[in-house]
């Protein structure tokens, strides 16, 4: 699949979804990240990368407006961001679901169009034809009834996919939506995320530890380590160079069946022990 | 002592009829209640704190007997300290397991209290007997007024919050990214617990206060992931338990009417468990097929 875009900055004079100016966010004395400019532009799709605790779920926060920039500005689609904007789609960490939690796979893509809302919600023919639109969007149809509980995790995520939706958002903010997915379904989720931003033309911002299953589609990569970050093309910032700089020590990235390795930066931090075994499985090309 | 005599020192149900009419505040109010815990039980499923429920009980105790203890009115007591209770654990911890040990060192506290406030009391021994196992039969209009208006409290409250309180009761992070006060709807749904709570001691007591506001949705889940039909069924067999439960115990004078409302309403989540476990079994194999169908459509399309 060919890339949506070859141009690594937006061009066209439109108004970014997401801007941040001189941004810098810091807990306590420790600064995560400073002088981040970032703009996003609507339909573009940005993998946010780096080791763990360095501030990438934080972003996320800032852009939800659970977190506050101790320097800076963040705006979305041009007015200072704020908690509950209805402008955002949000795909969390995947947590498990007990089988018997009270909710069926379509209450928790209805409860992204108005579980916000007071009151008990009385039954409406076209919030029910909304929900159906939304799982039919993301082929959950078939286990729309199910109890969340039940389904696999792929197609949780599918689920959360039409949740995040739901409200035409213009920028969909995802944390690690394919953590705990095996190889098979990451490309199917990522596969179907992009399709859904293209038919809807919804900025996409990515976390996550594994760019290869995102590849294919990533338009930019934000990577960040140790409050420094490189902002670029996948082409530009995913090279030996360009990363043994960000690292400030020797980085190899290496390109093996069509997947991007990076050897050495990642041995810094802890918990990146499943990324090496998911790097490892040998059916793990991605078709370009 | 032969099994039938056992049965008729039981059971009697003479005057039965007149017996009914007589409690029929106590009835009404029983079923207020039911209604009452078969909707609360839900959101305590969906948060997935049943633990909860039996922290707030203990310490409802401790203000019932405090209450005895100083000429207080007893309902009012235990309505304080389910109250007290439920704010310490909703602010207590955001996460079920930080809450997990709040309830932990709280409930043995409680306890402690409780004991140590009837020990001082040395008044009728039935009253004491009545906080542990309920006395919606021996309790006054007034606090029977009492009741009914606190009931009607927690169902607007409940009516009004639903939504947002359902959508941060099962999924927290979006809820919270929609911009839901998810941690002032916690609160706003401790103190209906804690409330809740206090009224459903008055039926069953302290100690079995689990069988109105847990056992009811844990069975109505066992059948259902509907938002309609859990808390549907969770009222009907709250309701069923509670009133059901009177209605048996008036024919026994020899037994309290908590073991009858815990009773049925074990026997109810019993049969949804069975009638449940094959449900379950069955999604299960559907999961499996729809896993199998994906992998083959896969294997052909490469």
């Amino acid at each position: 699949m060919a890339k949506e875009s070859e141009v690594s900055a937006p061009t066209a004079p439109q108004q970014p979804v997401i801007r941040l100016r001189d941004a810098e966010l810091r807990f306590g004395s420790r600064v995560l990240w400073h002088d981040l400019d970032l703009d996003v532009a609507p339909g573009e799709f940005v993998a946010v990368l780096g080791p763990n605790g360095t501030g990438k779920t934080s972003l996320l926060k800032v852009l939800l407006g659970q977190n506050t920039l101790s320097a800076g500005t963040a705006e979305i689609n041009g007015s200072t961001v704020h908690s509950g904007n209805p402008a955002i789609g949000y795909i969390p960490q995947q947590r498990g679901i007990d089988p018997h939690t009270p909710m069926r796979g379509r209450d928790l893509v209805g409860m992204g169009i108005d579980g916000h809302k007071w009151g008990m919600g009385l039954f409406s023919r076209g919030r029910r034809k909304k929900v159906d639109e939304l799982l039919a969007a993301v082929g959950a149809a078939d286990y729309a009834h199910a109890p969340a509980g039940t389904v696999s995790g792929g197609e949780l995520q599918r689920l959360r996919v039409a949740q995040s939706l739901a409200n035409d958002p213009s920028v969909l903010l995802c944390d690690e939506p394919l953590l705990s997915l095996d190889m098979h379904h990451q490309k199917v989720v990522a596969a179907l995320l992009h399709e859904q931003r293209v038919k809807r033309d919804t900025a996409v911002v990515f976390v996550t530890h594994e760019i290869n299953p995102i590849l294919p589609y990533v338009d930019r990569v934000l990577y960040i380590v140790g409050g420094h970050f490189l902002v670029g093309t996948p082409a530009e910032v995913m090279t030996t160079e360009s990363l043994s700089r960000l690292y400030g020590s020797p980085v190899e990235v290496v390109r093996v069946g069509g997947r991007l390795v990076v050897v050495g930066g990642e041995e810094e931090c802890v918990d990146h022990h499943h990324l090496h075994d998911e790097d490892l499985a040998p059916e793990g090309a991605v078709s370009r | 002592m032969s099994a039938g005599e056992i049965f008729a020192n039981l059971f009697t149900f003479e005057d039965y009829g007149e017996l009914v009419a007589l409690l029929a505040n106590s009835l009404i109010a029983a079923a207020l209640l039911g209604v009452v815990g078969g909707l609360i039980s839900v959101f305590v499923m969906a948060r997935d704190i049943p633990f909860a429920v039996h922290g707030i009980s203990e310490l409802s105790f401790a203000g019932a007997a405090l209450a005895l203890l100083i000429g207080f009115d007893v309902v009012a007591g235990s309505i304080i300290g389910s109250i007290v209770a439920a704010l310490i654990i909703g602010v207590g911890g955001a996460k079920a397991s930080e809450k997990n040990a709040i309830i932990g060192v709280l409930m043995p506290f409680g306890l402690g209290l409780a004991i140590l406030f009837l020990a001082l009391y040395d008044g009728r021994a039935a009253s004491k007997f009545g906080l542990l196992t309920g006395q919606i039969v021996a309790i006054t209009p007034a606090q029977i007024l009492t009741l009914i208006i606190c009931a009607f409290a927690v169902l607007i409250v409940l009516a009004v919050v639903w939504r947002p309180l359902m959508f941060s009761s099962l999924d927290p992070e979006v809820a919270r990214a929609k911009g839901v006060p998810v941690s002032a709807l916690t609160i706003v749904f401790m103190l209906t617990l804690g409330l809740a709570v206090a009224l459903s001691v008055q039926v069953v007591g302290v100690l079995l206060v689990l069988a109105l506001l847990i056992t009811p949705a844990a069975a109505a889940t066992q059948l259902s992931a509907s938002p309609v039909w859990v808390p549907v069924l969770s009222v009907i067999f709250a309701v069923t338990a509670s009133v059901g439960g009177i209605l048996v115990a008036l024919g026994s004078p020899a037994v309290p009417i908590s073991p009858f409302v815990t009773t049925i309403s074990f026997l109810i989540y019993l049969v949804c468990r069975l009638v449940g476990g094959r449900r379950m079994k069955s999604l299960d194999r559907r999961r499996a097929a729809r896993a199998a169908a994906e992998h083959s459509a896969s294997l052909t399309a490469a």
